[in-house]
């Protein structure tokens, strides 16, 4: 008897289930309402030509707007809504135009890659008037990690290498490295983990020759991270010995 | 996610999806019907109490907000104490007894209320004094009923209502429930990025009076309150390392404290206060130390790569520390005699994380993620393992990441931090992992840190 009564309950509990699945579906599209007449949002776009040069070639811009009131490119400034202009880069740049108008803000990027010439055709110092720091940022490669592990990868020995040639060029620079982690796991261990990145990045460059007086670390456990979606490529991210130049 | 779906559902959708959802849940506690219970002092028949409201003991106009104060107090601090069954309110028989001669001694001790025991009293405001008058009356016993008549007075403030609660209710605990000191009266510190910075945050037990310690602008992690409640260490960047900092609750400043370089995380006083555990890369990389208080005397307990960190004395003996230490690849939980002799690991697989001491000596608890690795998306659970044993029980069964549990000083409760409700926040569980509480809301909240009294 009080099976059956279970057997009722539950014949009843999922009827009524499938009635409101079957509900579900059949209310899912009501005629959307009529939108509020909008301000028609610009459109923008930019192209560059050729986007790939040797240092000292120019290219040229050329870029489309359709309803905006104010254009810009950056390091260029404001321009008119349609046009080209001819730019001679140093380095690698990417160009971004943004065009605002009623409707909204658009922006449209192209990216202009540089080539630097062979080091032996001049010196770099001769024509870079770029200052130390900023030669820093540019060239110094960060060293990363696996998963809860702080052993220098066999890949990063190309990174490694890349940055002893030039802390070897720059003989007075001094950093800090800082050792991160990804988001997961626990925040002490993070930070000690952390600390034995930092450390393992300077054993590395020690043992390359760099004196250790120049060297700093820091860790930020998962503190500070670059990146923070829980995908792997962003996890990759954030385990890294990060180079910071000290001033 | 799914919240954020079914707000731009028309309306008649989100009634039927949240119909099905209710369905759902009637389906769950048929599946949570065989967890484990364990933990200090079950098994043992629980008393049965009732609260009645206090009575206004005069016409002053401020006793009504103080009544609230107090009997909210009250009330929930004897449910929080885990060693009660707490009479429902709607049982009581009326009108709530103000004095000895109002009590009905059958009507209390009868169905459908059916106490052993009966708090009562009534509280009165007088100019800007608040007097209360407090009884624990046993019911069944006629003849000689008083187990407890108390007299306070204080301010006529909310706040002293609640601090004359909580002692009552802490008399009352400590008269039934074997002797042990209640928690009412006791603190729990933890880290809060509610200000934009990670800062040492402290409130009552129950969560309430939440408020700032620190205001450095930094990050500041890992609080631990001394054994004599004088003193909180913590750890916190500064522009070049990781500093154990130590701050006066007395003084309400911080004090002194060397500075180590390196990364100096996770302190941990010995029970006599004399002592910190703590992980410092001062020879290189992070291993476990002990310091004086004062910060003299560094002593290197382990050695090698680790990194060794997150320390946690015995508390009944201070003769040996749990740690942990991923010198054997994801981190685990390790044992070892104070003077680092005597290497033990505890855990033999996963990840696990947060290991404290319970005040007995008993039992360690710790996050764990029992099954981890490629493939194998674990849940961070907490467990509870006996020491000498080693056998293990979990205590979180609600999903999210389970991390940092401690101990309250009377052995009946944990305090840890989980992203259950969907950010870190504050819980607290009894120690066999029922009667599960949120205590924070606001910002993120982690690294709770329970008072020793």
């Amino acid at each position: 008897m009080k099976h059956l009564k279970i057997k009722w309950t539950t014949l009843i509990l999922v009827l009524f289930a499938i009635l409101m699945l079957g509900a579900c579906h059949k209310k899912v599209a009501p005629p959307p309402p009529p939108p509020p007449p909008p301000a028609v949002a610009p459109t923008a776009s930019i192209t560059a030509n050729p986007a790939t040069v040797d240092k000292g070639q120019s290219i040229t811009l050329t870029w489309q707007t359709t309803n905006a009131t104010d254009v810009s490119i950056d390091f260029i400034g404001s321009v008119d809504a349609n046009g080209s202009k001819s730019v001679t880069p140093d380095q690698s740049t990417t160009y971004r135009l943004v065009a605002h108008g009623a409707g909204g803000t658009q922006d449209a990027t192209t990216r202009v890659t540089v080539n630097a010439p062979p080091a032996s055709a001049v010196s770099p110092v001769a024509v870079d008037n770029s200052t130390e720091e900023d030669l820093f940022g540019r060239q110094i490669k960060d060293l990363y990690f696996d998963y809860d592990k702080a052993d220098i990868r066999t890949d990063a020995q190309s990174a490694i290498q890349a940055d002893v040639q030039f802390l070897n060029q720059h003989p007075n620079v001094r950093f800090t490295v800082e050792g991160h982690c990804d988001e997961r796991g626990s925040t002490e261990y993070n930070l000690a983990l952390g600390t034995n990145r930092a450390e393992a990045v300077k054993n590395a460059l020690v043992q390359a020759g760099i004196n250790a007086s120049r060297i700093k670390t820091l860790s930020y456990g998962k503190e500070k991270p670059f990146c923070t979606e829980a995908t792997e490529n962003c996890w990759q991210q954030n385990r890294v010995g990060h180079f910071v130049y000290e001033k | 996610m799914r919240h954020d779906n079914f707000s731009i559902f028309p309306a008649k959708v989100s009634n039927c999806a949240t119909a099905l959802l209710f369905l759902l849940i009637l389906s769950v506690p048929v599946l949570a019907q065989d967890w484990i219970r364990t933990g200090t002092g079950l098994g043992v028949e629980k008393v049965r109490i009732a609260a009645a409201d206090f009575q206004p003991a005069n016409a002053d106009a401020k006793n009504a907000g103080l009544q609230k104060s107090f009997n909210e107090t009250l009330f929930n601090d004897l449910e929080n104490a885990g060693i009660f069954d707490l009479v429902s309110k709607s049982f009581y028989p009326l009108p709530a007894p103000a004095r000895p001669a109002d009590v009905k001694f059958d009507a209390w001790s009868s169905t459908p209320a059916n106490a052993s025991m009966l708090a009562f009293g009534s509280l009165g405001a007088t100019g800007d004094r608040i007097s209360v008058q407090a009884w624990l009356y046993d019911v069944k016993n006629v003849a000689s009923p008083q187990v407890l008549g108390k007299q306070y007075d204080d301010d006529a403030t909310p706040q002293a209502a609640r601090s004359i609660a909580h002692k009552f209710a802490n008399e009352i605990i400590f008269r039934l429930g074997g002797g042990i000191p209640g928690v009412a009266e006791s603190t729990i510190y933890f880290v809060s990025d509610r200000t934009g910075h990670k800062e040492i945050w402290a409130m009552d037990y129950d969560g309430a009076n939440q408020r700032a310690i620190t205001h450095l602008g930094t990050i500041s992690l890992s609080p631990r309150i001394s054994p004599d409640g004088s003193r909180l260490a913590f750890s916190s960047i500064t522009k070049s390392s990781w500093e154990i900092l130590m701050y006066s609750v007395e003084l309400g400043r911080m004090i002194s404290f060397p500075r180590f370089g390196g990364t100096n995380l996770s302190p941990s006083w010995s029970a006599d206060g004399t002592k910190l555990a703590l992980s410092s890369s001062r020879a290189g990389l992070p291993n476990i130390f002990v310091v004086d208080a004062s910060g003299a005397n560094p002593k290197r307990l382990t050695s090698g790569k680790g990194p060794d960190v997150s320390p946690s004395w015995n508390r009944k003996t201070s003769d040996q520390i749990a740690f942990v230490s991923g010198r054997s690849g994801l981190p685990q939980i390790y044992t070892m005699e104070a003077d680092g002799t005597n290497l033990q690991r505890v855990t033999e697989q996963g990840y696990a994380v947060s290991p404290n001491w319970s005040p007995n000596g008993q039992f360690l608890t710790f996050s764990w993620m029992r099954k981890y690795g490629p493939g194998q998306p674990g849940a961070n659970d907490l467990y509870l393992m006996d020491i000498t044993s080693k056998q293990f029980v979990q205590l979180t069964h609600d999903g999210g990441r389970n991390d940092y549990p401690f101990w309250s000083p009377d052995g009946r409760h944990i305090v840890f931090q989980s992203s259950r409700s969907g950010s870190e926040q504050i819980w607290t569980m009894l120690a066999d992992g029922t009667k599960v509480k949120q205590l924070t809301t606001s910002g993120h909240n982690t690294q709770p840190n329970w008072s020793w009294k």
